[in-house]
């Protein structure tokens, strides 16, 4: 099953076969033994190929032709211990080796300038699109009825390709275009389609990517995770996920970059010119990606993109900011966007501070929260600072990326090389009995044993109207629906119960896989 | 100023949803004309007195000419309200909301492209003349958007073009600090199928009386940086450029948030867009920071040339 947007080759094969196009026989194996058996079904040669997604599989020793079982079991142990790019490898496919007449490069494309798509496609053979850039034919896709068969037949007249074979070559050209629309593919590359020497069209290699915002379309693909990204989904990326299809208030984006050649490696930072492993939490995609550019600039390294913006609920970025500190070895937290939002930015402060003072943070975190409302984000983190060991520092629109970016690094060596280690949430003791009431994904607690009238005037003052008193407590005011989705303002009511020393509301917001 | 002003007529599509509403109010509170709305099967009620209709078709025939439809529509229905739009005659739309699939976009391509329309976006935050009017959602609060976009100066203008919603607003705000003037901030979307892309909008600046040169925030991923180099190269666009790439830290094969933000197979690199642009003549600042100073920098080396006939 296809963990994100992106295809295996042997997926791809398995939906170009059901498309009608023909494709070697085989099957992946997991493991040299089962490598051995598939090579003893197909019997004589076999080619054993690495599932990664990696450009140039053959150059880096991904791909091995041998002749018998034994030789079969031998290749399949080699390629399962290799490491491409950012890939461990899983899984080899096992195919039947053909006699190859011609080969031919096919993709379907999207032309962003166009506005179309596009089939790229060289009859001449030959492997490595840079190399052929100019026998490459780029011939326009109509969006509804596909590519035209005269235009097919004019690059095959002038292809080595005989004649005789050029109908079936055409059709199995329009099947992979054909397939590319109906699956919403954002490329498909078959690279080669071949021409066996018994005259055979087959389909040998296959690459493809589904359009991550069509996959909710696209229910018999099996895509677990509708995200492009260059390597299975990481544990972390999982949650993620999770939490960005249970909540569809805002967008959250969460990907693990690279470190030292695999997402989410931990502990691996001081190594060659970095200053460190950062969490960064973006806003806006322009602006995170902006952001990221001016921390890097410094020399330190993402362990993650992230980017929460569109208005989401104080929930989602709790999480996030969760999901971002379950990385081993940051040595800061680095919160920037866009900085000129229309959004009230204390929703992202308040989550920020719920997940800082809940993990006791104890590496320095700059946030810039520009826009709308940021005064009363900025105070909100710097009075959750200072009651947890980090050293915190909000800041507004007119601090520009590169300011802030100084700022984290001074922070960052004032505090000496601590590295932060993922630790469990602090739960107080008053969960798990008395007062609470469900919200969706979680469930809110009060601590009614410690409301004295003050306090309970501080909860109700700050829960904008959601609680009403009841006999000296606080309770809930409305109904079960209304409360459901008022994460925002119940997660304000903690931080805001917090900062006057009162820290009697508990809004517990697990995180799937996390908790 | 480009695009949008008072005195174009505007429709709004999703008109009673949520957004839809919310939007429409403050659309016109910034100067916009909203002449109607439309949802199907909503026809028949108003929404803040404006007339709600099932089809795009009916609102022309009730309130006559519109010249811009924008859409607040779930976006799985985006294609077919776009093609009620576009087949109703409407010549410019402007289709706000985020993860239209790519195939629905390119549909929607064609169908414009045949009855001669453009549009702009997926996801795209909109359009705003400072001053004059705003489609979509740039700025939020009427207020804020007056507070924080300058209008037109004489002779220190610029026109924005961006691939990020909040970058859009961030340039024209630090931009507005600096002194500058703006003629029209146009949000081009992120997705990696849009109508205006950044070239279309750059030619429209350059014929734009108001404009005096144009600020671009690009982005890895796609092509729109080097065609907008490939234009100033033919002379098609003069007036001086200043842009920020963003994604210099960026990894291959990685999707960062925008759809249309990923480097593959080599192409649509942050070096590759800032090489082209350099090339071209434009001014690259290599941290955004460094974007207002610049462009006032720019726009006063223009002025003695401006006065000279």
């Amino acid at each position: 099953m296809p963990t994100v947007a992106r295809l295996h080759e042997y997926q791809g094969k398995a939906l170009l076969a059901g498309a009608g196009v023909a494709v070697p026989e085989g099957a992946p194996v997991t493991n040299p033994s089962e490598a051995a058996a598939m090579a003893r079904r197909l019997g004589g040669r076999v080619v054993l190929k690495v599932q990664a997604w990696v450009t140039g599989r053959a150059a880096m020793g991904g791909v091995r032709f041998v002749e018998t079982p034994d030789q079969a079991e031998e290749a399949a142990a080699a390629l399962l211990a290799l490491k491409l790019g950012h890939f461990e490898i899983r899984e080899v496919l096992v195919e039947r080796a053909l006699d190859i007449a011609h080969e031919l490069f096919v993709s379907v494309a999207i032309d962003d300038e166009a506005r179309a798509p596009i089939l790229l496609l060289d009859a001449h053979g030959g492997s490595g699109i840079e190399q052929r850039a100019g026998s490459v034919h780029r011939l326009p896709v109509d969006v509804h009825t596909g590519v035209r068969d005269d235009a097919l037949a004019d690059v095959l007249r002038t292809s080595p390709i005989e004649p005789c074979h050029h109908g079936m070559v055409i059709e199995s050209i329009r099947a992979i275009v054909t397939l590319a629309a109906g699956c919403e593919a954002r490329s498909l590359e078959v690279n080669p389609l071949v021409v066996t020497a018994q005259g055979d069209v087959v389909a040998v290699d296959c690459r493809m990517a589904i359009d991550d915002y069509a996959v909710f379309r696209h229910p018999e693909l099996g895509i677990e995770i509708a995200r492009e990204l260059d390597h299975p989904a990481t544990r972390l990326e999982r949650w993620a996920y999770r939490v960005e299809q249970l909540d569809h208030r805002g967008t959250f984006y969460f990907a693990q970059l690279p470190v030292n050649g695999t997402p989410g490696t931990p502990g691996t930072t001081g190594t060659t010119g970095s200053r460190g492993l950062i969490g960064f939490h973006g806003a806006g995609g322009g602006g995170s990606m902006m952001s990221m550019d001016a921390i890097s600039r410094l020399g330190f390294q993402l362990a993650n993109f992230c980017d929460t913006s569109g208005n989401p609920s104080a929930g989602k970025v709790y999480r996030a900011a969760r999901i971002i500190l379950a990385q081993d070895g940051l040595v800061g937290y680095f919160g920037s966007g866009s900085g000129v939002a229309s959004q009230e930015q204390y929703h992202s402060a308040y989550g920020l501070a719920k997940a800082f003072a809940e993990l006791e943070l104890s590496i320095p975190a700059v946030i810039r929260l520009g826009g709308n409302g940021e005064d009363r984000a900025v105070e909100i983190l710097r009075d959750i600072g200072e009651q947890i060991p980090a050293e915190i520092r909000g800041y507004r629109k007119d601090d520009t990326p590169a300011f802030i970016a100084d700022r984290f690094a001074e922070l960052v060596e004032q505090a000496n090389g601590a590295r932060w280690s993922p630790r469990a949430r602090t739960i107080p003791g008053f969960v798990g009995s008395g007062y609470r009431f469900p919200i969706t994904h979680g469930t809110v607690w009060i601590d009614h044993d410690r409301c004295d009238a003050p306090t309970t005037a501080l909860v109700i003052g700050n829960s904008s109207g959601l609680l009403v008193e009841d006999n000296g407590r606080p309770v809930l005011a409305v109904s079960a629906d209304d409360v459901a989705d008022r994460d925002s303002e119940l997660v304000a009511l903690e931080i805001e119960c917090r900062r006057a020393a009162r820290p009697v509301v508990f809004v517990d917001l697990p995180v799937e896989g996390l908790d | 100023m480009i695009i949008i002003d008072q005195t174009r007529r505007v429709l709004v599509q999703g008109i009673t949803g949520r957004e839809g509403r919310a939007r429409t109010r403050l659309m016109r509170e910034y100067g916009t004309t909203v002449v109607a709305g439309c949802t199907p099967g909503k026809g028949g009620q108003d929404v803040e007195s404006i007339p709600v209709f099932d089809r795009v078709a009916e609102a022309v025939q009730s309130v006559g000419r519109i010249d811009v439809s924008v859409l607040f529509v779930p976006a799985k229905l985006v294609k077919v309200a776009a093609i009620d739009a576009i087949r109703a005659g409407v010549k410019l739309l402007v289709l706000v909301p985020d993860r239209v699939p790519v195939w629905d976009a390119m549909e929607i391509a064609a169908e414009a492209a045949t009855h001669g329309a453009s549009f702009v976006g997926p996801n795209t935050l909109g359009v705003l003349s400072p001053g004059r009017a705003v489609l979509g959602m740039i700025g939020g609060r009427a207020e804020s958007a007056r507070e924080w976009f300058n209008e037109p100066i004489d002779g220190r203008t610029v026109g924005v073009v961006s691939r990020s919603g909040g970058m859009t607003s961030s340039c024209g705000y630090y931009l507005s600090r600096a002194g500058v003037g703006l003629s029209t901030l146009v949000h081009v979307g992120g997705d990696s199928v849009i109508g205006l892309a950044i070239p279309d909008v750059a030619a429209m600046f350059q014929q734009d009386p108001e404009t005096d040169a144009i600020v671009v925030f690009g982005e890895i991923g796609g092509s729109q940086e080097e065609r907008l180099a490939a234009m100033m190269t033919r002379g098609h666009v003069t007036k001086p450029v200043i842009a920020y790439v963003g994604g210099a830290a960026a990894t291959e094969g990685t999707r960062f948030s925008h759809a249309g933000a990923i480097i593959e197979g080599g192409r649509g690199t942050h070096a590759g867009k800032v090489e082209a642009l350099t090339a071209a003549g434009a001014t690259v600042v290599e941290s955004f920071g460094e974007l207002p100073a610049k462009t006032l920098e720019v726009l006063t080396q223009l002025q003695p040339a401006a006065s000279d006939p």
